[in-house]
């Protein structure tokens, strides 16, 4: 497909993701749901195959998911026409995404490491610290079931618990696991 | 693997990053086998083996790494980078962690129009997915004893930690409602504590 991005276009794209970022609390994944109501519903600048394409890819790539709105500001950047746009894109989207929140997470980080022997401050941190154990483990949980846990994904469940339980006890190298989760992927056994 | 032989001089200080050029590359490194997140990675490397952090510190600094917006293992980058080095600190951690992984998810998407029809791939890719969950999920089982020395015993900390469990992973409740609610709860009972304390 083939759109057509105005300066004020893409200034409209910037502050959008700059928006998100400030809402983005518990990741960036968690504002995809608006992201395809802006770019797919509303403007019509990515199809929804494109959209999803750049969530599953950034998920299946090494380095942080937040890169799944890099991609999305490549495509609508190819959309509009080119390789250059497509970079433009990147920038954008990511410039974005990311400079409001870690503009913020900065300022705080640093005020709470300076004032780290307030009251508050260690309240805060250590309060958090069993909530916090606890949403690692619920994430794992959540990544395995997906929305809806169906029964013909035991096999894959069988997968996640063999390597939690793997990775708790052992030092074994975590790429050696995700080789060999490869691996019964790719001949079906999973 | 990845950290330097430590010398005797070496072990009556804390291990931490020697340049800028270390932190660039130790998460760069970090990312790159980070796949399906990269929360587990940085825990294994960090803590276990380069022992920048200890397992409490990376608790804590998690907790407030996860309570701001953005992305989690971003923001965990750019506060140990400015731990380090301040604000260039803070910069370079964060392009350590996005600059190759960028590289590697453009590569991607130009091959992915070519080679999405096949099944193998696809299912390669289910399967690191799974074991990606289990990584995340044995993050949280080995930061566990972090909570041994917690201000509001371990109890407490057993009630609360599985009340979060089963309302993110069982009845799927929005993370702002635990994060405030439950995170709330236990802000205050830990500040409580911690002011009855001599």
């Amino acid at each position: 497909m083939s759109i057509a991005m105005s300066a004020a276009d893409w200034l409209s794209l910037f502050s959008h993701f700059a928006m998100l970022s400030l809402l983005s609390v518990g990741g960036a994944i968690t504002t995809a749901p608006d992201m395809h109501r802006y770019l797919v519903q509303e403007h019509g600048w990515l199809t929804d195959p494109q959209f999803s394409a750049s969530v599953a890819i950034a998920q299946a790539a090494p380095g942080p998911n937040v890169l799944f709105v890099a991609l999305m500001g490549w495509n609508v950047g190819l959309n509009a026409g080119g390789f250059a746009l497509a970079a433009l894109g990147v920038v954008v989207s990511m410039v974005g995404i990311l400079l409001p929140s870690t503009t913020l997470t900065y300022l705080a980080s640093q005020w709470g490491h300076r004032n780290r022997e307030l009251r508050g401050v260690r309240a805060f941190k250590q309060g958090m610290a069993p909530i916090v154990v606890a949403l690692l483990v619920s994430t794992g949980w959540v990544l395995a079931t997906g929305a809806e846990p169906q029964w013909k994904d035991a096999p894959l469940w069988a997968v996640t618990l063999g390597a939690a339980l793997i990775v708790w006890q052992t030092k074994i190298h975590l790429l050696w696991l995700l080789g060999a989760g490869a691996l019964l992927g790719w001949f079906g056994f999973v | 693997m990845m950290s330097p032989p430590a010398s005797p001089a070496d072990l009556t200080r804390r291990p931490r990053p020697e340049s800028l050029t270390d932190l660039f590359v130790s998460f760069t490194l970090l990312a790159l086998q980070g796949f399906g997140g990269v929360l587990a990675v940085v825990q294994r490397e960090l803590v276990e083996r380069k022992q920048w952090m200890t397992r409490e510190e990376f608790v804590e600094e998690w907790a407030v790494a996860q309570i701001m917006p953005g992305p989690n293992v971003v923001n965990l980058a750019l506060m140990i980078g400015s731990r380090y080095f301040g604000l260039r600190g803070a910069v370079v951690a964060l392009a350590g962690m996005l600059v190759a992984p960028l590289g590697v998810v453009l590569l991607l998407a130009l091959l992915h129009a070519r080679f999405a029809g096949y099944t193998q791939l696809a299912g390669a890719l289910r399967g690191m997915g799974a074991v990606a969950a289990g990584l995340v999920t044995a993050t949280g089982l080995k930061l566990m004893p972090a909570l041994r020395k917690h201000p509001l015993g371990v109890t407490a900390c057993v009630v609360l930690g599985g009340t979060a469990f089963i309302g993110i992973a069982l009845l799927r409740w929005p993370l702002a409602w635990v994060l405030l609610g439950l995170g709330g709860l236990s802000c205050w009972l830990t500040y409580r504590k911690l002011g009855a304390a001599p």
